[in-house]
């Protein structure tokens, strides 16, 4: 549960949400949530059209 | 709000707009909600529809045209261009739309037709009793609600929650998903006639840029790639350097960014008391990435299974299954042979993809259909045929042959 959003880079596309397995990502009008269930997979930081997730290492 | 409804559409774009309108109409205690406080706004989308279809469910009205165009050009990589008119060019141009303003004037038609229309309100979850989904949770200015519905309409759009929630598994991997951003480009000189699009690995790895007029010196200029060629490069840096190249002088005065589904076809939309429509649904096309049209065609046939579930009090999924029916009746075989399209189409280099263009450039194709382009095509790519063989089954090669022969 530790994946980044960078909201000065995010584009609230909703994109992430879409291809998060568990569905841990919501989009709230401008900004995306991370709940506990996310497993830092990283898929969503990969789609993300701008880059605006990270996954630390 | 009340606390009991008919029919709750969750998500208000074009196919949650249309099952609420046509759920109203037909006198049902509808409530459609949407989570942003402006409807249509941020958009997610290059704003090209097919208008003749459009026009069979909505007045055009010249608000929410941008433009209006001929067809299509679509460049490879070494610049070969393959014109296409509107007739087959897919279902996606004919308008180039203003969609806050066509999102915002189809929820308005959805109120007119008696819906209550509740903004800045989102699901959270769904009400479920002995398997059936019996309404939402919801919040609306850090307040929450137990809203009660016979049937539930899941129109929440790419990021849809609603089918997850009743345990119809939506997920969709990169490969399934197309990512992309998109530019509102002015002060450039753009063929305000047509619809272009540029294929090519080095352009846009597994996608395409497009540039769609949005009247005179404007237009959407953007770029959906595959979301497994995401990751080394993004979108918006893709998209940079197309515009950096092309349009070197031109003015951004937008940007967007969005997911696109282009899975095509998905297991089931229905569950009891619950139905997926649009994006949602996942009902956009695999190769063109279109869906306004789909999920207008679509939410206007899950409004008329919900006003036939509601009067003879079943809502199950065995009930609602007429929608899903229909459906795939009218748009799955089109979604499906798109994606086997989509998968051939995304394996050819850089070097095969100018081969395909200079074979067709040149010929009139002016009226010819999809499925004659593509014999068309196939006849000069003979390797192309074997692989694409599954959406000939069952269509007589004269017919084909004649449709090619009268307009070449």
């Amino acid at each position: 549960m530790t994946v980044k959003v960078n909201r000065f880079k995010c584009g609230y596309c909703g994109a992430c949400v879409s291809v998060c397995p568990p569905g841990a990502l919501e989009l709230i009008e401008t900004w995306i949530e991370v709940d506990e269930t996310c497993t830092d997979c990283g898929i969503c930081a990969k789609i993300c059209p701008v880059g605006a997730l990270e996954v630390p290492k | 709000m009340k606390d009991d409804y008919d029919v709750i559409v969750v998500g208000a774009g074009p196919g949650g707009s249309m099952t609420a309108k046509t759920a109203a109409n037909a006198g049902l205690d509808v409530l459609l909600i949407e989570k942003r406080q402006q409807i249509g706004d941020p958009v997610r989308c290059a704003e090209g529809v097919n208008k003749k279809y459009l026009k069979e469910y909505i007045q055009p009205d010249p608000a929410w045209i941008s433009a209006e165009v001929k067809g299509s050009k679509i460049y490879a990589p070494d610049g070969a261009m393959v014109e296409m008119s509107e007739k087959i060019a897919g279902a996606e141009v004919g308008y180039v739309l203003e969609r806050k303003v066509f999102d915002r004037a189809l929820a308005r038609d959805a109120a007119l037709a008696g819906a209550e229309v509740m903004v800045k309100t989102r699901a959270t979850g769904l009400l479920m009793e002995d398997g059936f989904v019996k309404g939402i949770k919801a919040e609306h200015m850090d307040e929450k609600y137990n809203i009660r519905a016979d049937i539930v309409v899941g129109a929440d759009g790419v990021e849809s929650k609603v089918g997850r929630w009743a345990g119809i598994d939506t997920t969709l991997k990169p490969k399934d998903i197309c990512t992309c951003a998109q530019y509102l480009m002015t002060d450039i000189e753009i063929d305000t006639d047509f619809c272009k699009f540029y294929v090519g690995h080095k352009i846009a790895p597994l996608g395409y840029v497009w540039v769609f007029p949005k009247g005179n010196k404007m237009a959407n200029v953007g770029i959906g790639i595959t979301g497994n060629m995401s990751g080394e490069v993004r979108a918006k840096e893709l998209l940079d350097d197309f515009v950096q190249k092309r349009y070197p002088g031109g003015k951004v005065i937008e940007f967007i960014v969005g997911g696109v589904p282009i899975c095509g076809t998905i297991e089931r939309t229905v569950a009891n008391g619950l139905m997926l429509v649009g994006d949602a649904a996942r009902q956009s096309d695999p190769v063109t990435g279109g869906g306004i049209f789909n999920s207008i065609w679509a939410g206007d046939i899950a409004g008329k299974v919900a006003v036939n579930a509601i009067k003879h009090s079943d809502v199950s999924a065995e009930f609602l299954q007429e929608y899903e029916t229909k459906w795939r009746a009218g748009l799955g075989r089109d979604l499906d042979m798109s994606l086997v399209v989509k998968e051939r189409f995304m394996r050819l280099t850089d070097d095969e993809l100018n081969t395909l263009g200079h074979s067709l450039e040149g010929i009139d194709l002016g009226s010819v259909t999809l499925i004659g382009l593509l014999w068309a095509l196939f006849k000069a790519n003979k390797k192309l045929l074997w692989d694409l063989r599954s959406i000939f089954k069952g269509i007589k090669e004269i017919e084909m042959e004649a449709s090619v022969e009268v307009n070449s």
